[in-house]
C-alpha cells in the first residue's frame, strides 16, 4: 500500500457527563474505543453505522474539532492532534468538511461570497484579494452554482443548493481531504443523486480523497472504495466495499444488511430479534454486540475480540467469523 | 362502499389578503378494508397534508378548500368537533414522525394509555392497565409492567414508537396513518418497526396508509402506492406493478436515481432541477421543467389521472425497463 493521507492509531475518546449531585461516579461516555483507520489517497473512504456508534466524533477528531482522550491522528504521516495551531493551519487548508445541514451549517446572515472567501482569509491569510475572487468564482463553477450567486443569502436557495454551496466551501482552499458527514442525508430523493454525482465528478477531477459518514449502506454500496462498519465507538468490520456486500463477515454487518429495505419486498417477513444499543457510559466488558448477537457465547461476553485479519483480507473484530 | 374515499380534496393557504394557493390540488384515494396504502413524495409534495386533511386537522389558517373524505359513507369534513373526535384516535388512529412530540414527557406511559382509552371507551381502570399491557406485550416491550410507569425520556427511541403504535393500536382501530414512522430511527430499529407494522395490520386487518419518502419502505409494506408531486397525485397503482414498470417520468426518475440501480463509481441518473414550492408552480404540469419529454401540451394543460397516471406521454413498459 501506498502512504496513507489520513491515519488514526488507537484513538479514543471519552466524554465526561454532568454528576449527579449526591453521587460519587464520574460518569464517562465511550464515543471511541481505539479506532485504527487508514486512508489511502484518491479513496471514498465509508464509515457506517447507527446513531451513537461513533461515526460523526471519528470525523470531527480527525478534523481537529475534538481533541482525542488517547491515540494519535495522522496527516501525510504528520502527527496533527498535538500540532499546535499555528502550524496546523496550513493542514486545515488540506482538510476540510461537508455537514449534514446545509440549514445549518451556513451562516444565515452572510452572504455566498462571504461564506466562500472566509475559509481562504483565515487559513491562508497571505492570498490577495483578486485572487480570492477567483478561486471563489471557479469553486463555484465547479459545484454548478451561478455566479450570479455570490451577494445572495442562504435563506434564498433551496436544501440542494445549499448543499452545493457548502461543497464549494469545502473546496475553496484546495483540500486533498474531505470529511463528509451524511451530506445527503437531509435532501430529498430527488437531490440526493445529483449531490452525489457532484461528489464522484469532483473527485475525479481534483483527485479528492472522502472520509464519507453514512447510515446509508445502498449509499455506500454505490460510492465506496472500502467501508468501515462502527457499533459503540469500535470498528467491527473494515473490508472493500465489493467484499462486504459479497461477504459480510461480521454478524452486525449481516444485521445492518438484512435491515435495508428491498424494492423487491419480502425482507420485513423474516422474524428478528429485538435489539437496543447498549449504554455507552456502562459499556459490556466482552463484545459490545455481544447482547444483540445470535451467536454469542461466554467468550464474547468475557472478551473483547480484536480487529483481525482474515483469508478473504477482511478485518473483522469477532471471535466467531473465520 | 369503499372503507374510505376521498374525492377531489383541496387544501388552500391563504397568501396575502385576498388570494390563496393551494397545497393539495385535487387528490383522490380510495382504501378498502384491511388495504394497505404507500404515499410517497418528497417535502413539500402535500402528502402530510393529506393525512391532515383526512383526519379534518388542517390548521389554521389553511383550510379544506373542496373535496369530501368520506369513511364508511359518512364526510368526515361535515362532523362537528365533537363527532370527528369519535373517530379520531378511535377508529383512525395516527403514528407520527416523532414519537417525542406525540408522548407527554410529563406523563408516565401507562398514564397516556390509560387516558387514550378511557376518552373512547367506558371502561375502568383495572381492566384498562389490562389492556394496556397486553398491548405493550403485542408491540414486543420487555418486562411491559413495568414499562407502564416509565416516562417517555427513560425509554430509547425504539421504544418510544413502539409505546406510540401500542397507543395507536388500543382503540382496536380500522385505519392506521402514519406519517414517516421511522424516519428518525436507525436502520435496524426501522426494519424492526416495519415489521412490527406490517405483522399487526395483518393479523388484525387493519388498514395502513403509511406516508414515507422512502420507496424501499414502501415496497416492503404495501400492496399499492400513490405518487404525490406538487399537491397531486401524479400515479397510482399496485405497489410492485409501480416499482417494475413505472409510468409517470417522475416516478421512473426517482427510481433510477436510487444508488442500488448504478454500478459502483458510476454516475447515478439525475433528475434536473428541484420541486417547485406551491407558491411557484408553472402552467400545467408541474413536473414540465424537468420532465425531458415536457411538450407544449405539458405546459399549457394539467395531464389528468387516467389510468393510474398524470402524463400525457407515459412511458411504456420496455421504456420504463430499461
Amino acid at each position: 500500500m501506498t502512504q496513507p493521507i489520513v491515519e488514526t492509531r488507537g484513538l479514543e475518546m471519552r466524554f465526561a457527563l454532568p454528576t449527579h449531585f449526591l453521587s460519587r461516579e464520574k460518569p464517562v461516555l465511550h464515543a471511541l474505543n481505539g479506532v485504527d483507520v487508514s486512508i489511502q489517497p484518491g479513496e471514498s473512504f465509508c464509515v457506517v453505522g447507527e446513531s451513537g456508534c461513533g461515526k460523526t466524533t471519528l470525523g470531527r477528531a480527525i478534523m481537529g474539532l475534538l481533541a482525542p482522550s488517547a491515540g494519535e491522528i495522522l496527516f501525510r504521516d504528520q502527527r496533527i492532534d498535538t500540532m499546535d495551531e499555528r502550524m496546523r493551519k496550513p493542514i486545515r487548508a488540506e482538510m476540510q468538511m461537508v455537514f449534514q445541514n446545509p440549514y445549518a451549517s451556513l451562516n444565515p446572515r452572510r452572504n455566498v461570497f462571504d461564506t466562500l472567501a472566509e475559509p481562504i482569509r483565515h487559513l491562508l491569510p497571505d492570498t490577495p484579494a483578486a485572487e480570492v475572487r477567483e478561486q471563489v468564482e471557479s469553486v463555484l463553477a465547479a459545484t454548478g452554482c451561478d455566479p450570479s450567486w455570490q451577494r445572495r443569502l442562504p435563506h434564498e436557495f433551496s436544501g440542494g443548493q445549499r448543499q452545493r454551496i457548502a461543497i464549494a466551501r469545502a473546496l475553496v482552499t484546495n483540500p486533498a481531504f474531505i470529511v463528509a458527514d451524511e451530506p445527503i442525508s437531509a435532501l430529498d430523493v430527488s437531490i440526493q443523486a445529483q449531490i452525489l454525482n457532484l461528489l464522484t465528478d469532483l473527485q475525479a477531477d481534483r483527485g479528492l480523497t472522502y472520509l464519507f459518514i453514512t447510515h446509508d449502506l445502498s449509499v455506500v454500496e454505490h460510492f465506496g472504495s472500502r467501508v468501515a462498519v462502527m457499533y459503540l465507538g469500535q470498528v467491527m468490520e473494515l473490508a472493500e466495499t465489493q467484499a462486504i456486500f459479497a461477504q459480510p463477515k461480521h454478524p452486525y454487518t449481516r444485521l445492518l444488511l438484512e435491515a435495508i429495505p428491498k424494492l423487491e419486498g419480502g425482507s420485513f417477513d423474516k422474524p428478528r430479534t429485538p435489539g437496543e444499543l447498549p449504554d455507552p457510559v456502562n459499556l459490556p466488558v466482552g463484545c459490545p454486540f455481544a447482547p444483540r448477537c445470535p451467536l454469542a457465547d461466554a467468550r464474547c461476553r468475557a472478551e473483547r475480540p480484536k480487529l483481525r485479519t482474515l483469508a478473504n483480507g477482511t478485518q473483522a473484530a469477532c471471535h466467531h467469523t473465520e | 362502499m369503499a372503507m374510505l374515499e376521498v374525492q377531489d380534496l383541496h387544501v388552500a393557504f391563504p397568501r396575502g389578503k385576498r388570494d390563496e394557493v393551494e397545497a393539495l390540488r385535487g387528490v383522490n384515494l380510495h382504501l378498502e378494508k384491511g388495504e394497505r396504502l404507500g404515499v410517497v413524495g418528497e417535502s413539500g409534495a402535500g402528502k402530510s397534508m393529506l393525512a391532515f386533511a383526512i383526519l379534518n386537522l388542517i390548521a389554521d389558517p389553511g383550510r379544506v378548500s373542496g373535496g369530501r373524505v368520506m369513511f364508511h359513507g359518512e364526510n368526515l369534513l361535515d362532523l362537528s368537533e365533537r363527532g370527528i373526535r369519535g373517530i379520531r384516535g378511535n377508529r383512525i388512529s395516527m403514528i407520527f414522525q416523532d414519537p417525542m412530540v406525540t408522548l407527554n414527557p410529563v406523563l408516565t406511559i401507562g398514564t397516556q394509555m390509560i387516558e387514550t382509552l378511557k376518552a373512547h371507551r367506558k371502561i375502568s381502570d383495572a381492566e384498562a392497565r389490562k389492556l394496556c399491557i397486553e398491548r405493550l406485550k403485542q408491540v414486543a416491550i420487555p418486562s411491559a409492567e413495568s414499562r407502564m410507569d416509565a416516562y417517555p425520556h427513560e425509554l430509547s427511541g425504539g421504544l418510544r414508537q413502539r409505546v406510540v403504535i401500542a397507543i395507536a393500536l388500543l382503540t382496536d382501530p380500522e385505519l392506521i396513518i402514519a406519517d414517516e414512522p421511522t424516519t428518525a430511527l436507525d436502520v435496524t430499529i426501522q426494519a424492526e418497526i416495519m415489521a412490527l407494522i406490517l405483522k399487526l395490520c395483518r393479523e388484525n386487518d387493519v388498514a395502513l396508509i403509511l406516508i414515507t419518502h422512502d420507496l424501499g419502505v414502501v415496497a416492503e409494506v404495501t400492496e399499492r402506492i400513490m405518487i404525490m408531486y406538487a399537491g397531486l397525485c401524479v400515479e397510482e397503482g399496485r405497489t410492485q406493478d409501480i416499482i417494475n414498470a413505472p409510468r409517470h417520468p417522475y416516478t421512473a426518475g426517482l427510481l433510477k436515481a436510487l444508488p442500488q440501480k448504478a454500478g459502483r463509481g458510476q454516475r447515478l441518473y439525475q433528475i434536473p432541477g428541484s420541486m417547485p414550492p406551491i407558491t411557484a408552480l408553472p402552467p400545467g404540469c408541474a413536473y414540465n421543467p424537468r420532465c425531458e419529454f415536457a411538450a407544449d401540451r405539458c405546459r399549457a394543460t394539467i395531464p389528468p389521472l387516467a389510468g393510474g397516471v398524470a402524463c400525457f406521454h407515459p412511458l411504456q413498459e420496455e421504456e420504463a425497463a430499461s
